[in-house]
């Protein structure tokens, strides 16, 4: 029986943790944003950072939604989002936009996850209770991506920890999660497990850790999550 | 030369046939062939299997399909969108059966199809239920899954230009499968946006060549340059 109460009043807001997840992509990186909460990071790099967003649905290189002007029922990311081109777009079919994620030209994903293991696998497709679930690019990015950072909330609505010794909820990707930014805290992932980098600011460890169900290696240099 | 160009929708249906194995193109709400879809609704057609990246979502042209009976099987990605009632239904009652694919080796499987191969070793799905079953492969040292070629019987898709050769041009973010369904399918049927004169297209700048086009018909009212 968990019995610390959710710090519900010191979470971190969906944009300030894309506001984190984006202070860590380096400049010049191909990226693949998941759909749903990662697409937020889109409103935080900077142009100094000159990331080139990949989406799956054949775009290297997509840019910010579109003015209701310029809308463009053709020009739509892997949501189904309007979207448009950085100048300097490319387009491709979908083998080839797949082709770029496997053949390590990716540099990072930043995905959601319904669970990640202290090993870095990832459950992101199907909840346990039901027949079947989307797998849509999921497995191929995380497989194909040269890191994965994961971005969610820290509990399910229901309190449930989502950061586990191992997966309850069926895999997507074995072993391919290097870092966890959520609504409490930033995570990295090491060959020994979960390792506490950073902490919203007002949350304690020992909060973090009651909502995690794996051991916690506290880094040397643990600070609050840096905005 | 041929004439490529049908007359009508359901001229350029004519070989579709029951038990066909169907490919759709597009993504999203871009680069479908919405009324080519919707023209399969009324010809009484049974047990297809659709080949597509989601699983028709509601207000879909491919739910209108699924609703009137004709599907046996779906082969897709995606198929719980938010409003996916009439592919849950469908589903969970046993009348069609489910094949989910990875998105990369769904499109990857198609290419294979269109190009003569026998299936590829992909790094993706392994240690997921997806994989079990399949043949793992370990080539210089690392395990790969081995993924089989995808054909259809027929392509329906949506391009942009066509000339009277049939090679066809795309618009922004609406080539997704379409160029590499054309390839994997016996006979391939584009709607287009506009036709255009033999030589008003670049050959630089032909995305689908002609010979990959068995038919098309036009989309009256939709050209955009």
């Amino acid at each position: 029986m968990r019995t610390t109460p959710v710090p519900y009043d010191r979470l971190l807001s969906r944009n300030t943790i894309a506001k984190r997840v984006a202070a860590d992509l380096q400049a010049g990186w191909v990226v693949n944003l998941g759909i749903g909460m990662p697409l937020l990071t889109t409103k935080y790099v900077t142009p100094e950072q000159d990331i080139i967003f990949h989406s799956e649905n054949g775009i290297i290189g997509m840019g910010p939604p579109p003015a209701s002007h310029d809308e463009d029922n053709d020009l739509i990311d892997a949501g189904d989002n309007l979207a448009t081109l950085i100048a300097g777009a490319a387009l491709v079919n979908h083998a080839d936009s797949f082709a770029l994620a496997r053949g390590g030209r990716l540099n990072c994903a930043v995905l959601g996850a319904y669970q990640v293991a202290d090993n870095g696998d990832l459950a992101n497709w199907r909840l346990p209770d039901n027949s079947t679930g989307n797998i849509g690019g999921a497995m191929d990015i995380a497989t194909g991506a040269n890191t994965v950072f994961v971005m969610m909330t820290h509990i399910t609505k229901a309190g449930i920890p989502k950061l586990t010794k191992t997966l309850t909820y069926p895999v997507t990707t074995l072993a391919c999660v290097g870092k966890i930014f959520t609504d409490m805290a930033v995570i990295s992932v090491t060959e020994k497990g979960y390792r506490l980098d950073e902490t919203a600011p007002g949350i304690t460890v020992d909060e973090v850790m009651a909502f995690t169900d794996a051991p916690l290696d506290i880094s040397a240099n643990l600070c609050d999550v840096a905005l | 030369m041929r004439q490529k160009r049908a007359p009508n929708i359901s001229t350029a249906l004519g070989l579709v046939k029951d038990g066909d194995v169907i490919f759709f193109g597009g993504f999203g709400r871009a680069g479908v062939p919405v009324s080519l879809i919707l023209g399969l609704v009324e010809m009484g057609l049974k047990d297809l299997t659709i080949v597509a990246n989601g699983g028709g979502e509601d207000d879909s042209p491919m739910a209108e399909v699924l609703k009137c009976g004709a599907v046996r099987k779906v082969i897709c990605t995606f198929p719980y969108a938010r409003d996916s009632a009439i592919f849950r239904n469908l589903y969970h009652s046993g009348k069609i059966e489910l094949e989910l694919v990875p998105q990369g080796t769904l499109a990857e499987r198609i290419r294979n199809a269109g190009s003569g191969l026998g299936g590829f070793l992909t790094p993706t799905a392994l240690g997921t239920e997806i994989a079990k079953g399949k043949p793992h492969i370990e080539v210089e040292g690392k395990t790969y899954v081995l993924e089989k070629p995808l054909h259809a019987d027929i392509a329906l898709i949506k391009a942009n230009k066509a000339d009277p050769r049939g090679n066809l041009t795309y618009r922004q973010a609406a080539r997704n499968f379409n160029p590499l369904m054309a390839m994997a399918a016996r006979y391939t049927v584009a709607l287009i946006n506009k036709e255009v004169s033999l030589g008003d297209i670049n050959p630089t700048e032909v995305v689908t060549p002609g010979i990959y086009v068995d038919c098309y018909v036009i989309d009256t009212g939709n050209f955009i340059e």
